[in-house]
């Protein structure tokens, strides 16, 4: 009698649930990565061989136009900011828009545009041109933003974001006015990319 | 969970007696799908880290008290580092003084390794512990440039270096090299 050998068949794997898996974890993480409030000014950092990580910080940013903004890390700090702000400069901010004061990213207005700024919603604050918070000494914007930021959060860092093509004097005026009174700030970081080479 | 057809598709229908002709299988082998999906997914979780913004620490001298006068300084030690428009960079020895009508030889150099690193690294300069860069920058010249002196300081390891205010003597010295 011939012995029948049992057919042989490949081992084949539905690999089909496994690239569905792969899909949901590519969908997952291109939605959670966009949490982060966007910059309302893009900024080209200058490169440099610096490699201290960015601290918790305040950020002073200056765009390429001689634009100013400001940034706090640090959500009940911003609320503390939006409260003591609110009360001393007669902003009247409301507890809803303080709320969404503490969820918004960097922002340059003057005090006085700052509650129309947070009641447009956010797709229209993203397309409205920010005029930047004014850098004269007379009006001391900056200045008082500065001082009450730190009052709300003392252990904050001043870090300055810079676009590397910013024309000096405006940094200049920026540094002019971290140092001087009320602030007298000597220690701050400046933000830095990588340097290829070096 | 998806599936993939098998056998030429109709299958549940009853067809005629006609014996119909060999349909292909459209079996797809997924497996070069799944790598090529894990390593997208891996390399952009590792490149994500690349763009991580880093910052460099800067500390400015305490302003001086006005009460007490400035503190004299020796000619030499003195390294007045002059940042420009266009990135140009100048640099010359001594006390800026503004009432002095002597002409300043102002020496022009660059950002590379073989321009103002080599001249910090001489060791005139570099064993001279009272060696001390003032950084000046025209109102017109570019963060960048500044960073990158600032960058310079710390490749030179130069401790002492300040940043000050240019004064309009310097400008116009500088605007009258650039052009």
């Amino acid at each position: 009698m011939a012995i029948i050998k049992p057919k042989r068949s490949t081992p084949r794997l539905d690999m089909t649930p496994m690239v569905d898996l792969a899909f949901l974890l590519v969908t997952f993480f291109m939605l959670t990565t966009k949490f982060r409030p966007e910059d309302p000014v893009p900024v080209d950092i200058p490169p440099s061989s610096a490699n201290i990580p960015k601290p918790l910080s305040l950020t002073i940013t200056v765009s390429k136009d001689a634009r100013t903004f400001i940034d706090m890390d640090g959500k009940f700090s911003r609320q503390r900011w939006a409260e003591t702000l609110s009360k001393d400069f007669k902003l009247n901010l409301s507890d809803d828009e303080i709320a969404t004061f503490s969820n918004m990213g960097a922002f340059g207005v003057p005090m006085t545009g700052l509650k129309s700024l947070i009641d447009m919603g956010t797709a229209e604050r993203k397309a409205y041109q920010q005029p930047g918070i004014p850098l004269d000494s007379a009006s001391g914007q900056l200045s008082n933003y500065l001082l009450y930021a730190r009052e709300a959060d003392p252990s904050l860092r001043i870090t300055i974001k810079g676009d590397r093509d910013t024309d000096f004097k405006t940094i200049s005026q920026v540094l002019k006015i971290i140092q001087d009174k009320p602030n007298e700030i000597t220690r701050f970081n400046l933000l830095t990319t990588m340097k290829a080479g070096i | 969970m998806a599936e993939v057809p098998q056998g030429g598709g109709g299958g549940g229908k009853h067809k005629g007696g006609k014996p119909k002709g060999k349909k292909s299988s459209t079996h797809i082998d997924m497996t070069p799908m799944v790598d090529l999906a894990f390593l997208l997914l891996t390399f952009f979780m590792l490149t994500t880290s690349f763009s991580k913004p880093k910052t460099m620490e800067i500390m400015m001298p305490d302003k001086p008290d006005p009460t007490k006068p400035p503190p004299v300084i020796n000619e030499h030690n003195v390294m007045n580092l002059i940042i420009g428009p266009n990135d140009r960079l100048f640099y010359y020895f001594g006390n800026d003084d503004p009432k002095s009508t002597e002409p300043i030889h102002v020496e022009s150099t660059n950002y590379a390794a073989d321009g103002i690193q080599k001249t910090l690294l001489l060791p005139e300069y570099k064993n001279n512990k009272q060696f001390m860069v003032l950084i000046k920058a025209t109102p017109d010249s570019k963060y960048k440039n500044v960073v990158n002196i600032f960058d310079i300081m710390r490749i030179t390891d130069s401790r002492s270096y300040a940043l000050v205010d240019i004064s309009p003597k310097e400008i116009e010295l500088i605007s009258a090299q650039a052009h």
